[in-house]
């Protein structure tokens, strides 16, 4: 089994970074970026298996960066990562081909299994 | 913006009254004036017929006396009638249908009386009329009526003499009229109780006694009610009119119809006098149907502008009531658009640095677990901080996790709730307040409730509106009863809260869920308590139900689905 690859989309450093700490911890390859651009611009030369994507970010926004990423590589699987508490931002995700929402700030277990489970979907395995 | 509605109410049924009284007393004003107008003139033309009527009564007396006088004198010869014997056959015959006639005399060409049938015989017999003013009037005339007069006889009396001509000579009939004919005509037109009719000569002077007062030969005066003045007023003078008069007037303070009339025969005139107040009898009983009916008319025009004007006023009432109702529910919304939009920032900001504080510590955990720090004497701490850190960031989640809920109303939220542990702290929040008017809280809860999926805060919320309802419907002294059962059956908690207040009525209980249905006064209620708290349940999958007695109180039902 290939190792779970993960992108983790998010202006807020510390967040970001921590978090990329903590999956690489569990034996996830995770990577950051801090923005929409950055992250079209890595998945241009990596590819991932799931994208953690914040909806709110300075210049391209969530909604914005799924679309990008759908039209470039259908197939990774990103989940929306939304402070707003907002559900019409993480249904309209989900519109868009996102796999999931998750709201901020979710404890780590939580979003594992949403990236679990969207891993699973992508290598077409159906629990 | 409080209306007076007492002014609006005055204003608006003072405006109907006059609208529709103004045009009420102008039209009755208008008939009534038609009618007495047309009515006094009827009454004047009955008077003047009537006064005719007598008048040719009169007329047609004495043309018959005339005509008999004539048929006695040019039927005997004067040699015939000096025998007095022979007179008072005569006399006899002509008194025989009649009893017109008082006496009979034959005066002779010199003037002297030569035979005389009557009861002044032995005053008159020896009299030489040569120098009376009648005589020569009656040589000249051939005929003569007199006035009243009193002559020889010294009473009031009446005589009509005829000259016949006989060869070279002439000769004088004469007799005395019986007053008491002339009265009999005069007084037929005695109608009312307070009419009067007599007869004047050219002077002025009474040619009858009149029915109130005067005697012959005085100026006819009114007849006096009072004492005040001794002086009795007079009747107008009608003694020198030429053709039939009617008029009113108002004499001395005595309102009186006069009808006056010439009789050709005799140069009198016949004045009849009739009180209005008795000819208008009728008009004045029309007078009194028009005030009643006037007021009436007054009166259920005041009734039914009062009744029109409460109608309307209510209706502004209800409208301003609706518009106050929309207005607080602008005011609410526009709150909630604020509020919403704050607690969306605040939500935003607040949620990334909690994100990155929980991270951090769940970054924290990882490496506790990971190295050999468990070693560590501070170990322990350290573990139950960055535990206790991630508790609270979960509680502050759930603070704006809420926020947004009540801004938003989101999607309910799932939390494992135990009723009646909820139902002790939301009835905690009003313990003291309703202690103050001397409400109490009696709980009945039962043992088996089990814990329940659903969203806590918006539970309460209901509970807290419904508990608020209570203790307003109360106002003071009663008791609030909550209760929780648990029905396996269907599955369901059922929360009661039952008050001991004022109860609401039937008409009333089919409203009370509707938006902006409110019993408290303008401005005091939105209305919107109830129908919130029905969204809120039914949203949660739960009923609410209410039942309500006037004057025994209220219960309300929830009931609430397991999951």
């Amino acid at each position: 089994m290939d190792t779970l690859r993960v992108l983790i989309v998010d202006d807020e450093d510390d967040f970001r970074e921590t978090i990329v700490k903590r999956l690489n911890a569990r034996k996830i390859l995770a990577e950051g970026a801090a923005s929409g651009i950055l992250a079209l611009e890595v998945l241009a030369t990596k590819d991932f298996d799931v994208i953690v994507l914040d909806v709110k970010m300075p210049g391209m926004d969530g909604i914005e960066t799924l679309r990008h990423i759908k039209k470039l590589k259908p197939e990774i699987e990103v989940i929306m990562l939304t402070g707003h508490a907002s559900v019409e931002f993480g249904l309209k995700g989900m519109q868009l081909g996102a796999f999931d929402y998750v709201m901020k700030p979710a404890p780590l277990n939580e979003l594992l299994d949403t990236i679990g489970q969207a891993y699973n979907k992508k290598r077409g395995i159906v629990l | 913006m409080e209306r007076n509605y007492r002014k609006l109410w005055w204003q608006h049924c003072l405006a109907i009254i006059c609208f529709s009284v103004i045009p009420l007393l102008f039209v009755n004003f208008f008939f009534y004036t038609l009618f007495d107008r047309i009515y006094t003139e009827k009454i004047k033309e009955n008077l003047r017929s009537s006064a005719e009527n007598q008048r040719d009564s009169i007329d047609l007396f004495f043309n018959e006396r005339i005509a008999q006088l004539f048929t006695v004198a040019n039927t005997n010869t004067f040699e015939e009638l000096t025998n007095e014997t022979y007179l008072n056959k005569v006399f006899d015959i002509m008194h025989a249908k009649s009893n017109s006639y008082m006496d009979i005399g034959i005066i002779d060409n010199e003037g002297n009386h030569v035979s005389y049938v009557g009861p002044y015989y032995s005053l008159l017999k020896a009299v030489n009329y040569k120098n009376e003013p009648w005589f020569n009037a009656v040589k000249a005339n051939g005929i003569y009526i007199s006035d009243i007069f009193k002559g020889y006889r010294k009473a009031p009396h009446c005589i009509i003499a005829v000259m016949v001509r006989e060869k070279s000579t002439s000769w004088i009939l004469r007799v005395t009229i019986n007053l008491k004919n002339i009265d009999d005509i005069v007084q037929k037109a005695w109608l009312g109780h307070f009419s009067d009719a007599f007869l004047i000569n050219k002077a002025n002077q009474l040619q009858t006694r009149p029915r109130f007062g005067g005697d012959f030969l005085e100026t006819p005066s009114l007849p006096e009610f009072t004492t005040a003045s001794l002086n009795r007023p007079t009747y107008p003078d009608f003694s020198s009119i030429v053709v039939t008069k009617v008029e009113r007037r108002v004499l001395h303070g005595t309102d009186a119809f006069y009808a006056a009339t010439p009789i050709s025969n005799t140069k009198w005139v016949l004045v009849i006098k009739e009180s209005p107040e008795e000819l208008l009898t009728p008009l004045q009983k029309g007078k009194y149907w028009a005030i009643f009916l006037t007021t009436l008319g007054l009166a259920i025009i005041a009734t039914g502008a009062a009744l029109f004007t409460n109608a309307l006023i209510n209706r502004i009432k209800e409208t301003d009531r609706e518009n106050a109702a929309n207005a607080d529910m602008l005011l609410q919304a526009n709150k909630m658009i604020a509020l919403s939009k704050m607690a969306a920032g605040i939500a935003h900001e607040v949620n990334n640095p909690l994100a990155a504080i929980a991270e951090k510590a769940g970054w924290m955990k990882d490496l506790l677990a990971e190295e050999d720090l468990a070693a560590s004497k501070n170990f322990a701490e350290f573990d139950e901080s960055v535990d206790k850190i991630e508790q609270h960031v979960d509680r502050a989640r759930k603070i704006i996790h809420n926020l947004l809920g009540f801004a938003r109303r989101m999607e309910p939220a799932k939390e494992k709730i135990s009723v009646n542990n909820l139902l002790e702290e939301t009835t905690g929040f009003l313990e003291n307040e309703a202690k103050y008017v001397n409400i109490g809280f009696t709980k009945q809860y039962a043992e088996n409730v089990p814990v329940i999926t659903s969203d806590l805060s918006q539970i309460q919320q209901v509970v807290l509106n419904l508990l608020n309802n209570a203790i307003d419907a109360i106002d003071h002294d009663g008791t609030i009863t909550v209760s929780t059962r648990y029905s396996e059956k269907t599955d369901e908690v059922e929360i009661a809260i039952a008050d001991t207040g004022k109860g609401i009525s039937e008409n009333e209980l089919n409203k009370i869920f509707d938006p902006f249905f409110t019993t408290k006064e303008v401005g005091k209620g939105t209305g919107l308590g109830l129908s919130i708290s029905y969204s809120i349940i039914e949203k949660l999958g739960g009923k609410i139900r209410v039942q309500s007695k006037v004057g025994e109180g209220t219960v309300f039902t929830i009931l609430l689905p397991k999951q």
